[in-house]
């Protein structure tokens, strides 16, 4: 029946300081070719410490076998499916990986002479040029390090432009589908945040928006297409509302992945945004990071953008840092470089029309997985699907069963889960993103998965609540974790 | 097109069990002004073989296979081939953050071993999994501090690096956190307790500084930490240079440590992706940004981690969480980790050793500007810092930062680093070219 | 389930008056609703709450509940024993895992309260 079972065969590992063993080496340096500085002697007594107490010494087999052990317990994009809504789960092609170990770039320090530099500005250069393009914006700063930090970027912006004017304003509005980060976001700017309704379609309520905004408005944080995958249909009216109003529309790109090559934010009248290139342009999560959240803006926030901006004089190229209008520098350097190669390289590999076949190919998979599982889980907003498909759990809360259990059952069926319990306005979402990176056969399996267990739910519900059953870790007692932490090793 | 899985008949079949007749009916939802009118006006797609060729075209601009005595926040250390090979594995390089813990152990359990090591180095009782680099663990550090003491001044050493200033106060700018500066003695390098004792007030959150600071100098804890604290506010240790903590003594007089990782194997990739920490005292545990991983048991009673104390994050508490931060730098801890098992208690010190034995090599055959003990970086009195860069690098050596670029008073001294990679002979180049005792 | 002698609000606390002195607490409902309760926030004694404003937070894994002040006073007592064993809210919300004790500024305060009956018919009960 379980057509698809990932097991765990790997033997327990202890950790690293389990296995630790006085003398033991993984490494060996050279040499020294001058005389050999006593620390004491140099730094003064009290400042150097006698040893770093119960650190590990492994030798360098064991680390190897330690941490290849460790990896097989991890579920990967590589192994299969990764339907984490929001979190575009694509394939990661692996010449990226290739050329951001280019020795000149990735030995590239970030204050070596320009005159040595004009490779790596060179690849920023054209990303931020390729990144404006795709989004219909006139500039685009690559200092941010993730999409949150993109996110305060743009509000600095925003705000920035806004005290230009004379009145830097106190609210952002934030519709109820929003991600976490955009509250979280606005609160750092030292705005108040206002939440806005969703109407029965799961878009902003264009009745509601108009209410609220007011001389006091500084811009809206919209996500577009929204967390309910769907896109907001009265995008220009609603740009039109803010603009009217002196406010501005931010947009939160996490989901541009289903607008490359079919619509321009910079088009419907978004003002600045950021971009995930961590999401959309293919580049790795590596368990959490590191990502890169890029800012595009309009022509009348680029004055404002970050320290420092990349600038071409007599043919070469040049940071400029004499921008009295900047917000600052938001990160030390110039941002997640080694990512921005990936993200160009994988510009590069689809080009202008393919880019728009990879969000056709991801619409296509979501809407797919939709028509197959609407006769099985409740779907409470109907409206069109763009690259991702948001159920409840509506039917099967009815039989006790919860979108959290079914995510674990799916782990049986040798997928990862899908985004559990988001958006907060459906109440136990089951939120798919498939993206273009599947086949029809995997997407098939992924269906078998979900309608098996559907019926698992009425005819074995306690098989679901109980699941995983097939891993090698158990349901994990996370109320424990949290009433007693213990967060790092102790002998 | 190699990243797109389906056949043409295989999308034709989608298409029909969907029951639309064209894949651009699947957009027909988008108001027709929204749609983009004519295609993307970017090259068509490459071959594998020509994205390499750009890229490597790209590096052969740059200084490829020059010798560096850069350091100020970017440190040339060996990067051990394990590291590199282990961190390309899929299941760590493709996965996602590990919410679902049943089939994330491999990070968790990675992320705590992080975390611990991360205690045993810096004297702390937690640590987060990672922030994006050093520079915004400042602020953030800065910010827990002003929540655990509900005051708002944030007095920061002008030794602290530069850019982690200018990300700090831009950080602070909105959030009613006054950022003043205090001095460094300009004798010894250290930061000046003087300046430091006539601004800190009962406002004062929190007072940071770095070791070794922006001049390499080893800062005295002691002191400082005792202002402070009588003060009522914490003190941030921050650190840029991680392999000083093999030899350095731990802070453990800090309340809080935030610190830059890419010395622990990371490229300097021009200035990231790197990893930045924050780890603090358990009791303030709740007030840490970003992401936790703890140890619990799963339902057979086997070990088992999972991401805790989530409840602090945006997720969950929105416009109340402690940051905005989401991703981290997980993967790049991963290489932190890796290396720091590999070198081990002996090897970390042996390193910090030959760092150290390198940077005192070079500075005996120089004019030192600052008189405090100093780990791998110093600063040296030059005439003309630009005139001696030119002429090293015409013999493909980087040489030292010029101070003057951050520092006006400090004009004519160039801060230089020595690594275990740097070679006596790069490094007596060097000294001549900055006319010293060779 | 719900004593008489306590009054309740719509955000789910409860209060015992006796006199100038109150016990404050969360309703059993509330804790259903949390499921398993990680952490308790509370206010330290001789902060001034005032009614309807925030006075601490109840946590579960995945959720953050704020808690209420449902009448005005200076907190006298707080009961350090869910620092450490936060699970009691979930064993005993009405008896031991009490969370503070407060001398009102304004009794009357507690008129405003449901009693029992319109508690349970308010959450269904």
């Amino acid at each position: 029946m379980i057509r698809k079972v990932k097991s765990h065969p790997t033997q327990d590992e202890p950790l690293l300081f389990e296995i630790s063993s006085p003398g033991k080496k993984g490494y060996q340096l050279p040499d020294l070719d001058v005389p050999v500085i006593d620390p004491e002697v140099a730094l003064g007594v009290s400042s150097v410490r006698k040893e770093i107490e119960h650190f590990p010494e492994v030798s360098e087999v064991e680390v190897i076998r330690h941490f290849t052990r460790l990896s097989t317990w991890n579920y990967a994009i590589d192994l299969g499916l990764y339907p984490l809504g929001s979190c575009t789960m694509k394939y990661n092609p692996r010449v990226n990986e290739l050329v951001a170990r280019t020795e000149g770039l990735a030995w590239a320090h970030p204050y070596q002479p320009e005159t040595v530099s004009q490779g790596v500005m060179e690849i920023a250069a054209a990303l931020e040029s390729a990144l404006a393009e795709i989004t219909g914006m006139d500039a685009v700063t690559l200092q941010p390090a993730a999409g949150a930090h993109g996110e305060m970027t743009g509000i600095l912006l925003v705000r920035a432009a806004l005290e230009k004017q004379g009145n830097p304003r106190k609210k952002i509005l934030c519709p109820d589908s929003a991600h976490g980060t955009n509250p979280a976001t606005a609160q750092m700017v030292g705005y108040e945040v206002v939440n806005i309704k969703s109407n029965d379609l799961g878009m902003v309520d264009v009745a509601t928006l108009d209410a609220a905004v007011d001389e006091d408005v500084a811009a809206l944080m919209l996500t577009n297409p929204n967390t309910v995958g769907v896109f907001e249909q009265d995008i220009a009216r609603i740009a039109g509302i803010l603009h009217d109003k002196g406010a501005m529309l931010y947009m939160d790109g996490a989901n541009m992945n289903a607008l490359c090559g079919v619509a321009r934010p910079g088009d419907f009248g978004v003002d600045v945004m950021h971009l995930n290139l961590h999401k959309t342009f293919s580049t790795p999560h590596g368990g959490g990071g590191p990502g890169s959240g890029a800012v595009a803006m309009k022509s009348h926030l680029e004055p404002y953008a970050p320290v420092p901006r990349l600038k071409k004089e007599n043919d070469k190229w040049t940071w400029d840092y004499h921008r009295p209008d900047s917000i600052g520098r938001v990160r030390a350097f110039y941002g997640n470089f080694g990512v921005l190669v990936r993200a160009l390289a994988y510009i590069m590999a689809h080009g202008g029309p393919g880019l728009r076949n990879a969000t056709m190919d991801a619409i296509l998979n979501a809407n797919y997985i939709r028509k197959a599982l609407e006769p099985y889980y409740e779907l409470p907003y109907k409206s069109p699907a763009m690259h991702e498909v948001v159920f409840s759990d509506d039917k099967q809360v009815a039989l006790g069963v919860k979108t959290g259990d079914i995510a674990k059952r799916l782990i049986d069926y040798g997928f990862h889960p899908y985004t559990v319990s988001f958006p907060l306005i459906i109440h136990g979402a089951l939120m798919i993103e498939p993206t273009e990176t599947e086949s029809k056969g995997e997407l098939d399996l992924f269906i078998d998965a979900m309608q098996s267990i559907a019926k698992e739910v009425e005819e074995d519900s306690e098989l679901v609540k109980t699941a995983p059953h097939t891993t090698r870790t158990s349901r994990v007692d996370e109320v424990t974790a949290a009433r007693k932490p213990i967060v790092r090793w102790k002998p | 097109m190699r990243y797109l899985p389906k056949s043409p008949s295989e999308r034709q079949q989608m298409l029909e069990a969907i029951g639309v007749s064209s894949i651009d009916d699947l957009v027909a939802q988008l108001p027709e002004d929204v749609r983009l009118k004519n295609p993307l006006n970017l090259p068509p797609g490459k071959s594998e073989f020509e994205i390499v060729d750009y890229f490597k075209a790209r590096g052969a601009e740059c200084a490829n296979g020059y010798a560096s005595f850069l350091g100020a926040g970017v440190y040339n250390h060996y990067r051990p081939v394990v590291a590199d090979v282990l961190v390309q594995r899929s299941e760590f390089l493709t996965s996602y953050t590990p919410y679902q813990a049943e089939i994330s152990q491999g990070h968790l359990t990675q992320i705590f071993e992080f975390q611990s090591m991360i205690c045993q180095l810096t004297g702390m009782e937690v640590a987060n999994a990672s922030m994006y680099d050093g520079s915004s663990a400042v602020p953030e550090a800065a910010m827990m501090a002003v929540r655990i003491t509900k005051r708002s001044q944030t007095l920061v050493a002008k030794s602290v690096h530069p850019e982690y200033r200018e990300v700090l106060s831009t950080y602070a700018k909105y959030q009613g956190m006054p950022v003043t500066e205090f001095g460094y003695d300009s004798q010894t390098g250290r930061i000046d307790l003087d300046d430091l004792k006539s601004k800190i007030n009962d406002d004062t959150a929190s007072v940071i500084i770095q070791s070794p600071n922006f001049f390499g100098c080893v800062e005295e804890l002691e002191a400082v930490a005792e202002l402070a604290q009588s003060k009522g506010a914490l003190l941030i240790y921050v650190f840029a240079e991680a392999v000083s903590l093999g030899i350095l003594a731990p802070p453990v007089q800090a309340d809080i440590v935030a610190g830059e990782l890419q010395s622990f194997a990371i490229s300097p990739s021009y200035g990231g992706p790197f990893a930045g920490i924050i780890a603090t005292k358990e009791k303030y545990i709740r007030q840490i940004p970003g992401r936790l991983v703890g140890e619990t048991k799963d339902s057979r009673g086997n070990r088992a981690f999972c991401l805790t104390l989530s409840t602090r994050e945006q997720h969950i508490r929105r416009e109340k969480a402690t940051s905005n931060i989401c991703t981290n730098q997980a993967l790049i801890a991963l290489v932190a980790t890796i290396y720091l098992s590999i070198y081990g208690k002996e090897g970390l010190r042996e390193l910090a050793i030959q760092n150290l034995s390198k940077a005192h090599y070079l500075a005996s055959k120089l004019e030192r500007r600052f008189e405090a003990p100093f780990f791998n970086e110093f600063v040296a009195k030059a005439s003309d810092v630009a005139a001696v860069n030119e002429q090293l690098l015409e013999k493909k050596i980087i040489g030292g930062l010029d101070l003057g670029r951050f520092y006006p008073e400090l004009a004519g001294n160039v801060l230089l680093c020595a690594t275990e990679m740097s070679k006596k002979a790069d490094m007596d180049t060097v000294i001549e070219a900055l006319g010293g005792r060779a | 389930m719900y004593p008489e002698n306590f009054r309740y609000t719509k955000e789910h606390e409860w209060v015992l008056v006796e006199g100038d002195n109150g016990t404050i607490g969360i309703t059993d409902h509330a804790q259903s609703e949390l499921g398993d309760i990680v952490y308790v926030d509370l206010p330290k004694v001789g902060t001034r709450l005032s009614e309807g404003a925030t006075m601490g937070s109840v946590e579960s894994v995945k959720a953050v509940s704020d808690i209420y002040a449902p009448v005005s006073g200076e907190v006298v007592e707080v009961n350090e024993a869910l620092a450490t064993a936060p699970e009691k809210l979930n064993a005993d919300p009405h008896g031991d895992a009490w969370l503070v004790k407060i001398r009102l500024s304004n009794p009357a305060d507690v008129e405003k309260l449901l009693p029992a009956a319109d508690y349970q018919t308010y959450i269904g009960a």
